[in-house]
C-alpha cells in the first residue's frame, strides 16, 4: 500500500521562499478555494530574488530529471474562458542542468527589475494574477511543479489635473439637482467631499444615497461580458429637503475594497468606478445620476 | 384591528425592545473592549431612531433611552487605553456607518470627545458637526438629532473664559455654531407642517408644540453664552434671530420664537434694541398673536423698570414709549382684523408700561387712551366681553398706580374711553374707580374734578338709555348706590366757597337719580352740607355778615330742594328745624337775617312734601321770624313775602286765601307803624315805598284769582297811598313816586286789555 500511496504522491517536495521575505510585506489574497493566504507584495521594476530548495526524495530514491526551471508568469484568467490563461509576462531562469536529484538541494534565483505593469485582480469574471512557477522536467513521467503566488501592486503618483465632478441634473419641472465631487480622481483611501445642491424639488423624497459601483468588462466584442457590482450604499440624506437644501457628502472609501482603475488589461478586461446617487421617493421610485471616478495607488496613502 | 393609539404603542415598545437588544450587545462589546463590535451594535441601536411611525412624544421616549446608550458609549469612547484608537481616527471610523442618522449620532458623541482632548480647536469640529447634520432632513428625526447635538456641545462652547476658548473672534465661532443649528431647526420645525400625510391641521400643530422647546433651546443656549455683550447681540445675534423668525413664514414658529427671544435674553439688551425687535412685529404673518408677544415684552420691559430706579435713564435715552408706541400702532394698523380684544390688551400692556417707566408722564397715558379711543370708535359695538374685560384693566391701570384718581381725573381721554362701555361695565369701572377713591382715602377738592368725575361714574348716577332695568340686581343697585353715597363724603374742600360749589355739582348730578336712587345719595348729600355749616360755625369771626349767612342758606336752600325731589318729608323737615335753630343762634347781623329770611321763605315756599301739619308748623315759624326782623321795613317786606307760602300758583298748590290777606294785612299794619315811627322821628313820612311794595302784591294775587282780595281793597290801598304821598309832599321820593306810577300804568294797561282781566280791574277806579 505504500508502495501504492508513494506511487501518487511527488516524488519530491519544493518550497519557493524570498530573500526579504521577513521584512516584505504581506497582503491577503483570495485562493481559488476561497480560502485567504497571506502573500509577498510587490511592485513593478523589484527585483524578486529568492531560492527554491527541494527536499531530497522519500525512501532515499533518485529523481531523474531533465533541468529545473523557474518561471516568473503574469497571467490573465477569464473565467467564462475556463482554463485558458494568458501570459502577458514570462521570465524563465533555469536552475539545473538535467541530472538526478537525490539530497536536499537549494537553488537561488533572481529576477532583476522585472516590469509588471498590470497589478494583480481578483474580479468576478476574470483575474489577474502572478505566480512563480519551478519544474522539475522529467521524461515519461509528469513534471513535478510547484507554484508561489506573490501580488503586484503599483503606485502612481497623484494626478496633476483633478478637476471636480460638477453637474446639473433632474427632471423637468420635478427635480433639479446639482451636484459636486471636489474631485475626479480618488485614491484608494480617500475621501469624497462634495454637496448636493438642491434647486428644485416637488417630488416626496424619502432619502439619497450615494453608491460606488465597479463595473468589470471582459472579452471584446461580441463576446464582451459586463459585471457590475455595488460595492458602497452610504445613505447621505434622510427626509425629504426643501429647495435650496445642501446636503454635505463625505465619504471615507477605506472602508470598501477597492482597487485602481484598470483600463483595457491586456486587452482582456476592464475595471471602472462610478459614484451613483441615487434619490428615493416615498414610493420607492429611484432617479439616479451615474458619474465615472478613477482611481489609483497612491504610496504615501497605503 | 388596531387603532392608532394602539398601534403607536406597540411601534414604541418595538423600538424599545430593538434599543435594548442592540444595547445588550453593545455592553458586552465595550466591557470586552472590542471597539468594532461596540459600534456595530451602537449603530444597530441608533437605527431604531429610523422610525417614521411615532409621534414626536413617543419619538422623544425612544430618543430618550438611546440617548443613556450613548452616554455610555461616550465614556468608553473617552478612554482610548480601551480601543486604542485615537481620537482622530475614531472621528473618521464612526463615519464609516452606512446609514446616515446612526452615522451623525455617533459623530456628535465622538465629537464632544474630540473637543474635550482640544486635538483639535472646538471651533472646527462643531461647524463640521452642524454642517454634517444638514443630513437629516427628516423633521422629526433631524429635530432631535440636532437637539443632541446641542446637547453635547452645549459646555463646550469656545465662549470666552470657557477652556475650549479660541482666538480673538472665539464667541463669533460660538455664535455662529449655535445659531445656525438654531436655523437649521427652525426650519424643520417648520417644515413638519407642510410635510408628511395630510393630517389634521389641528394634530400637526399640537405635536409641533410639543416639540417647540427643543428649538428654543438653542436661544436659551445663546443667551447663556458669556461672551455675547450688549454690542454683539446688537449686531449680530438679534439680527440674525430675526431674519430666522421673519424668513420662516410660520406662525406658530413666529409666536414662539418671539416669545422665546423676549423670555430668555437680558431686559437691558432687550431696551437697547428695541427699535429691531419691534421692527420685526410687523412683518411677522398677519396670524401670528403678536400683541401677546408685545405684552410679554411690555410686561418685561414694566418688571424691569420696576426692579431698580438706576434704569430709568436708560428707557428715557432709547425714548422706549415713543417705540413701543409706534410699533403697538402699526401691528394695529396692520392686522385689521385683530379683534377689539387684542387691541386693547396691547395698549393695557403698554399703559402698565408707560405707569411703571414714566410714572410722571401723564401726557403718554392720555396719549395711550387717546389711541384706544380712536381704535374703539372704528367698532360700533363692543360686545366682547373679553374685550370689555380689557377696557377695565385699562382703566383701572392709572388708578392703581397713582392712588388717586385726581390723577386720573386730568385725562382728557379718560371718560371718552369709558363711553365705549357697556352699561353694565360701565357701572363696574365706575365701582372701580369709586372703591380706588375709598381705599386711598383721596379726597377730590376741586369743582371741576368733581364735574369731571361725576360724569365718569354717571353709569351709576342716572339711568342709561336702553339699560334694562329689570334686569338690575336688587343688592347690586344697593351696594352701588351706597358706594356713590360714600364717595359724596370723599369730596371735600377747606374752603367754603369751593364747598359750596362742590355741593352744588353733586346736587345737580344727583338729582337727575330718579326715586330710585335718591333716598340713597342725598342723605350723603345733606350731611356734607351740614358739615360745611358746623365748619362754618367753627369760624365765626373771621367770616362774618352777608356773605357768611349767605352761604349756609344757600346750602339749605339747595339741600331742602334735594329732599323735596326725593319725597323725604321728614328728612326736608328736620333739615328746617335745622335752619331755623341756625337762623336763630348764629346768625346775628340784622342784614344777613334779612337775606336768610327770604331765603328760608323762598325755598319754604317751592317745598310741596311736607303733610299739612308740618307746613303750618314751618310757614307759622317763618312768618313769626318774620315779624321780628330789626327794622320795620324789613319786617313788613318779610311778612308780605310770606303770603306766597300760602299760596303756590301750580296746579295743586295750596291756595289758603285767607291767609295770604291775613299777612297782607299784616305787612300793611307794619308798614303803617313804620310810617308812624318814621313820623314821630323825624317829623316827616316814611317810606311810602312799602305802601307801593304792599299794593303789587295785592295785584298779584288779585290776579291768581285770591277771592279774598277784592278790587275795593285795592282801591282803598291806593287811595291810601295818594294821600300819603300828598301828605309827605315835603319829602319826596322819587323812586317810590316812579314805582307808583308804574304799577298805576299796570293796572290802566290790564283793563283796557279787556278780557276776563280787563273786566276784573273794570272796577278799579284810578
Amino acid at each position: 500500500m505504500n508502495y501504492l500511496v508513494g506511487a501518487f504522491k511527488p516524488p519530491c517536495n519544493i518550497f519557493i521562499s524570498f530573500t526579504d521575505g521577513r521584512s516584505r510585506k504581506q497582503v491577503p489574497l483570495k485562493k481559488e478555494n476561497g480560502k485567504t493566504v497571506m502573500v509577498a507584495l510587490f511592485q513593478s521594476q523589484e527585483n524578486i530574488v529568492g531560492e527554491v530548495v527541494v527536499i531530497e526524495p522519500i525512501h532515499g530514491k533518485k529523481v531523474e530529471h531533465n533541468g529545473v526551471k523557474i518561471e516568473l508568469l503574469g497571467q490573465i484568467e477569464l473565467y467564462f474562458d475556463r482554463g485558458n490563461f494568458y501570459d502577458f509576462t514570462s521570465l524563465v531562469r533555469e536552475l539545473d542542468v538535467p541530472g538526478e536529484l537525490y539530497e536536499r538541494k537549494t537553488y537561488p534565483f533572481e529576477f532583476s527589475t522585472v516590469e509588471m505593469p498590470y497589478e494583480s485582480y481578483n474580479g468576478v469574471n476574470v483575474r489577474l494574477r502572478y505566480i512563480l512557477k519551478v519544474t522539475i522536467s522529467r521524461n515519461y513521467v509528469s513534471n513535478i511543479v510547484e507554484y508561489q503566488d506573490f501580488v503586484v501592486r503599483n503606485y502612481t503618483p497623484p494626478p496633476s489635473i483633478n478637476n471636480s465632478i460638477k453637474m446639473e441634473v433632474g427632471i423637468e419641472d420635478c427635480l433639479h439637482i446639482e451636484f459636486e465631487y471636489s474631485k475626479s480622481k480618488y485614491h484608494l483611501k480617500d475621501v469624497i467631499i462634495g454637496k448636493i445642491y438642491f434647486l428644485l424639488v416637488r417630488i416626496k423624497l424619502k432619502n439619497m444615497e450615494l453608491e460606488i459601483r465597479r463595473r468589470e468588462s471582459t472579452g471584446s466584442g461580441p463576446n464582451t461580458y459586463v459585471e457590475t457590482e455595488t460595492l458602497a450604499k452610504f445613505e447621505l440624506m434622510d427626509g425629504a429637503p426643501v429647495r435650496g437644501e445642501s446636503i454635505p457628502i463625505r465619504l471615507f472609501l477605506s472602508p470598501y475594497e477597492l482597487t485602481p482603475t484598470y483600463r483595457n488589461i491586456n486587452n482582456k478586461f476592464s475595471v471602472k468606478y462610478y459614484l451613483n446617487l441615487v434619490l428615493v421617493d416615498e414610493e420607492d421610485r429611484r432617479y439616479f445620476k451615474q458619474q465615472e471616478i478613477t482611481m489609483y495607488r497612491n504610496l504615501e496613502a497605503s | 384591528m388596531l387603532n392608532g393609539t394602539e398601534d403607536e404603542e406597540k411601534w414604541l415598545a418595538e423600538g424599545i425592545a430593538g434599543i435594548q437588544h442592540n444595547a445588550f450587545y453593545m455592553h458586552r462589546a465595550l466591557d470586552s473592549n472590542n471597539l468594532r463590535e461596540a459600534l456595530k451594535y451602537s449603530a444597530q441601536m441608533l437605527s431604531e431612531l429610523r422610525t417614521s411611525k411615532l409621534s414626536p412624544h413617543k419619538y422623544y421616549e425612544l430618543y430618550m433611552r438611546a440617548f443613556d446608550e450613548l452616554k455610555r458609549l461616550e465614556l468608553f469612547f473617552k478612554d482610548d487605553s480601551k480601543h486604542g484608537v485615537s481620537v482622530v481616527d475614531l472621528y473618521e471610523l464612526v463615519q464609516h456607518a452606512g446609514n446616515i442618522l446612526p452615522r451623525l449620532y455617533l459623530l456628535c458623541t465622538v465629537g464632544s470627545i474630540y473637543i474635550k482632548s482640544k486635538e483639535a480647536p472646538a471651533k472646527e469640529v462643531l461647524k463640521d458637526l452642524v454642517e454634517m447634520c444638514r443630513g437629516v432632513q427628516h423633521p422629526i428625526r433631524g429635530l432631535f438629532l440636532r437637539s443632541y447635538l446641542a446637547q453635547i456641545s452645549r459646555d463646550k462652547l469656545p465662549d470666552i473664559g470657557s477652556e475650549y476658548e479660541g482666538d480673538a473672534d472665539t464667541v463669533m465661532d460660538a455664535v455662529d455654531f449655535v445659531l445656525q443649528n438654531f436655523t437649521e431647526m427652525n426650519k424643520l420645525w417648520v417644515r413638519m407642517q407642510h410635510q408628511g400625510p395630510g393630517g389634521v391641521r389641528e394634530k400637526r400643530e399640537k405635536e409641533r408644540s410639543e416639540l417647540q422647546d427643543l428649538v428654543g433651546k438653542n436661544l436659551h443656549v445663546l443667551s447663556q453664552i458669556e461672551g455675547v455683550d450688549l454690542e454683539m447681540y446688537k449686531e449680530t445675534v438679534l439680527p440674525r434671530v430675526l431674519e430666522q423668525v421673519v424668513n420662516c413664514k410660520d406662525d406658530l414658529a413666529q409666536y414662539y420664537l418671539m416669545d422665546c427671544i423676549i423670555q430668555v435674553f437680558p431686559d437691558e439688551y432687550h431696551l437697547q434694541t428695541l427699535e429691531t425687535l419691534l421692527g420685526a412685529c410687523p412683518q411677522l404673518q398677519p396670524t401670528v398673536d403678536v400683541k401677546t408677544v408685545l405684552s410679554r415684552l411690555m410686561d418685561r420691559l414694566s418688571n424691569y423698570a420696576a426692579s431698580s430706579a438706576d434704569v430709568l435713564p436708560e428707557f428715557l435715552q432709547v425714548e422706549a414709549f415713543s417705540k413701543l408706541s409706534n410699533a403697538i400702532g402699526k401691528v394695529i394698523e396692520a392686522q385689521l382684523d385683530m379683534p377689539a380684544v387684542g387691541a386693547i390688551t396691547l395698549y393695557v400692556s403698554l399703559l402698565t408700561f408707560t405707569l411703571r417707566v414714566h410714572p410722571d408722564r401723564l401726557d403718554h397715558v392720555d396719549q395711550v387712551l387717546g389711541a384706544c379711543v380712536k381704535k374703539l370708535s372704528n367698532i360700533p359695538k363692543l360686545e366682547d366681553s373679553r374685550a370689555m374685560k380689557q377696557v377695565v384693566a385699562l382703566l383701572s391701570a392709572p388708578l392703581e398706580k397713582y392712588n388717586d384718581i385726581v390723577t386720573a381725573l386730568t385725562l382728557s381721554n379718560y371718560p371718552r374711553v369709558m363711553d365705549h362701555l357697556d352699561i353694565g361695565t360701565n357701572k363696574l369701572m365706575a365701582m372701580v374707580i369709586i372703591q380706588s377713591i375709598m381705599k386711598n382715602n383721596s379726597c377730590i377738592s376741586t369743582a371741576d374734578k368733581v364735574e369731571v368725575l361725576f360724569e365718569l361714574i354717571k353709569g351709576l348716577i342716572k339711568d342709561i338709555d336702553g339699560a334694562d332695568v329689570d334686569e338690575l340686581d336688587e343688592e347690586d343697585f344697593k351696594e352701588e348706590q351706597n358706594s356713590v353715597a360714600r364717595l359724596i363724603h370723599m369730596l371735600y374742600n377747606d374752603e367754603p366757597e369751593e364747598m359750596l360749589k362742590i355741593i352744588c355739582i353733586v346736587r345737580k348730578h344727583t338729582m337727575v337719580g330718579g326715586p330710585k336712587r335718591l333716598p340713597f345719595t342725598v342723605s350723603s348729600l345733606v350731611f356734607s352740607a351740614l358739615r360745611l355749616l358746623r365748619q362754618l360755625q367753627g369760624q365765626e369771626g373771621d367770616i362774618v355778615g352777608e356773605e357768611a349767612s349767605m352761604t349756609p342758606n344757600k346750602n339749605f336752600q339747595l339741600l331742602t330742594q334735594a329732599a323735596n325731589g326725593c319725597d323725604i318729608e321728614h328728612v326736608a323737615y328736620e333739615f328746617f328745624t335745622q335752619a331755623f335753630v341756625l337762623y336763630e343762634e348764629e346768625i346775628a347781623d340784622s342784614k344777613a337775617q334779612v337775606t336768610a329770611i327770604h331765603l328760608i321763605i323762598g325755598t319754604l315756599q317751592r317745598m310741596n312734601v311736607f303733610g299739612v301739619e308740618n307746613r303750618d308748623t314751618l310757614t307759622h315759624k317763618a312768618t313769626g321770624y318774620s315779624a321780628r326782623l330789626l327794622k320795620k321795613a324789613d319786617q313788613c317786606r318779610a311778612v308780605y313775602a310770606c303770603s306766597h307760602l300760602f299760596w303756590v300758583d301750580d296746579q295743586d298748590g295750596i291756595k289758603d286765601g285767607e291767609r295770604v290777606l291775613l299777612c297782607l294785612k299784616r305787612a300793611l299794619r307794619i308798614a303803617n307803624a313804620a310810617q308812624q315811627m318814621a313820623n314821630v322821628a323825624r317829623g316827616s313820612g316814611g317810606p311810602v315805598s312799602l305802601f307801593v311794595e304792599i299794593l303789587n302784591k295785592y295785584i298779584y294775587f288779585f290776579e291768581k284769582g285770591n277771592k279774598q282780595i277784592t278790587s275795593s281793597a285795592i282801591q282803598g290801598l291806593i287811595e291810601l297811598i295818594n294821600t300819603e304821598m300828598q301828605s309827605d309832599s315835603t319829602n319826596p321820593d322819587s323812586v317810590a313816586d316812579a314805582f307808583l306810577a308804574s304799577t298805576l300804568r299796570y293796572i290802566q294797561f290790564q283793563k283796557q286789555k279787556g278780557g276776563v282781566m280787563g273786566e276784573k280791574f273794570e272796577s278799579i277806579k284810578l
